[in-house]
């Protein structure tokens, strides 16, 4: 049986005739190609994001709103997420009032744990963890869901019936992440400080009356506010990016997996990102 | 053919395919135009075009006399409105009930209000199609025949002036996709709507069709009735028709 593919010279293989395999140079032209090609995907994609993006954005005031759509993704993306969240900001707050309380005791300073995790949670951790969580639970299932409807052709279905998927599927789901992650942000600033004070008075036997000083006496509102801004930003990127991939997904089972996981990763990073960008910000404008 | 809606000079390439190259085809008020030819010649994609869900390259559509290709955005979803497109897989939206797959164009695309009015529709489309009692149902829950029924009952919420069909009896059995074929011909007759297929049920498309046109290399190689094209020169169609019909004989 003859080889599928002949050679034509040192550095190329070429696709026996009727058979749909490119050409490929495997030679230093071959990798400066491949880098090439690389390059254009990446532009390809920011140019195809940009567009998506101009059109959810431009799909926010539009009329009609959709009460009974936003407030099904209010539940679905906030109320469904309330244990998931509570669970990990109590084990946040709980390990780090355990590390914190061991550390601060060789300055004698255990009092200060209360603060400590207040302005981390405030700050940092309840924003990112809360993000981080919602992503996993709700972008990866946005991104299956859109991107189901887009290889089953639903999303084409709507567009010939005059309806815009975006605004239809898309503002929903934003408005809602924008509205559910500063709540539950909000939240997991408290159970965490409870899950920590459990952990630094209930257990390490720190100070109450000192726990609560030092935390009121530096935690400030700015903190708090900071903490539930970048929680909004980072619903409004999680919702955009995962959409994108939904609607962008590729075709078939494989397809849709693949963008799942691409959407989960690319929200992850992008809010680490996004969340020293911000901090940058508001350490500068806010103190 | 009058200039009810008309395709001219379509193209539509995918990278370095070039699909559609100077599409000319007209479409005549409340007649049933077949759309025949090759897998992979682009009746999908013309159609596609017709309706929206494609931008054509280059050329124009024009539908009584107005651009459907150049027009501002909200007049083009105006247009659209005039439009009913059955899918080759009839995607339901499968998160909604059978009522309201049905109701979905009504209510999103038209912003009807009046529930009572929704469910009278609702009820008389479901009746229509044979399925009186499946408003409850869900689209997984439906055979594939049934499924394209309520795809039908959902484009004919709307009352369109011109209905796509993109492969209406593929995958169904012989008794089912006659079953289709009379829906599309009832669908013609009751309502008067224009009806375009893209199909490859050739017997079939040449008993319930006005009008066929053949789709080769990209443009329409023959347009004409169904008895002109039986008589045609053309060396491809000719080849396409007798085998279509010699399958019978086998």
């Amino acid at each position: 049986m003859a080889d599928d593919t002949r050679k034509s010279g040192p550095n190329t293989r070429l696709a026996a005739p009727g058979s749909h395999a490119e050409e490929r140079n495997y030679g230093v032209a071959g990798i400066i190609e491949a880098l090439g090609r690389k390059v254009y995907n990446l532009f390809f994609g920011l140019g195809r994001f940009t567009v998506f993006l101009g059109q959810v954005i431009r799909n926010i005031p539009r009329r009609p709103i959709r009460w009974r759509l936003l407030w099904e993704q209010v539940e679905r993306i906030g109320v469904q997420s309330v244990p998931i969240i509570a669970m990990s900001s109590a084990a946040i707050g709980m390990i780090f009032a355990l590390q914190l309380t061991m550390l601060m005791a060789m300055f004698q300073a255990e009092s200060m744990v209360g603060a400590a995790v207040g302005l981390t949670l405030a700050r940092e951790l309840a924003p990112v963890v809360t993000s981080l969580m919602l992503i996993a639970k709700n972008g990866s299932a946005m991104t299956a869901e859109l991107g189901t409807m887009r290889v089953t052709e639903q999303l084409d279905a709507m567009q010939t019936m005059a309806v815009d998927p975006v605004h239809y599927l898309v503002t929903p789901r934003l408005v809602a992440s924008v509205i559910t992650f500063p709540i539950l942000t909000g939240m997991a600033n408290v159970v965490g400080l409870v899950g920590s004070y459990i952990v630094a008075v209930g257990m390490l036997r720190v100070d109450p009356g000192g726990f609560f000083n030092q935390l009121y006496g530096l935690v400030t509102p700015t903190d708090v506010y900071s903490g539930l801004i970048k929680a909004a930003v980072m619903g409004f990127m999680m919702t955009v990016i995962c959409s994108y991939y939904g609607f962008h997904s590729g075709r078939g089972a494989k397809g849709v997996g693949q963008s799942s996981t691409q959407a989960v990763v690319t929200s992850s990073v992008g809010i680490l990102i996004a969340d020293y960008i911000m901090a940058d910000l508001m350490l500068k404008l806010l103190y | 053919m009058d200039d009810f809606l008309t395709v001219n000079d379509l193209w539509k390439s995918f990278g370095a395919d070039h699909i559609l190259r100077g599409v000319n085809i007209s479409f005549d008020e409340g007649a049933v135009t077949s759309i025949i030819g090759q897998s992979g010649t682009g009746k999908s994609v013309l159609i596609k075009n017709i309706i929206g869900v494609l931008e054509p390259d280059r050329g124009d559509i024009l539908f009584r006399g107005e651009s459907m290709v150049n027009a501002e955005p909200a007049k083009r979803d105006e247009m659209r409105r005039h439009f009913g497109y059955l899918f080759q897989d009839s995607a339901l939206f499968d998160s909604m009930t059978v009522a309201e797959n049905i109701a979905f164009p009504l209510v999103e695309g038209r912003g009807e209000k009046d529930r009572d009015r929704i469910a009278k529709m609702v009820q008389e489309k479901l009746e229509w199609i044979g399925l009186p009692h499946e408003a409850d149902s869900y689209p997984a829950e439906l055979s594939g025949g049934m499924r394209k029924r309520v795809g039908l009952a959902r484009t004919l919420a709307v009352e369109p002036d011109v209905l796509l069909f993109d492969e209406p009896t593929t995958g169904l059995d012989p008794v089912l996709a006659a079953t289709i074929n009379d829906l599309i011909t009832r669908v013609n007759e009751e309502f008067g709507i224009t009806c375009i297929l893209i199909t490859h049920d050739i017997q079939a498309t040449f008993r319930i069709s006005d009008y066929i046109g053949f789709l080769y290399d990209g443009q329409i190689q023959a347009q004409g009735r169904p008895d002109e094209l039986s008589k045609t020169d053309h060396p491809i169609l000719r080849k396409f028709i007798s085998n279509s019909f010699s399958e019978l004989e086998v």
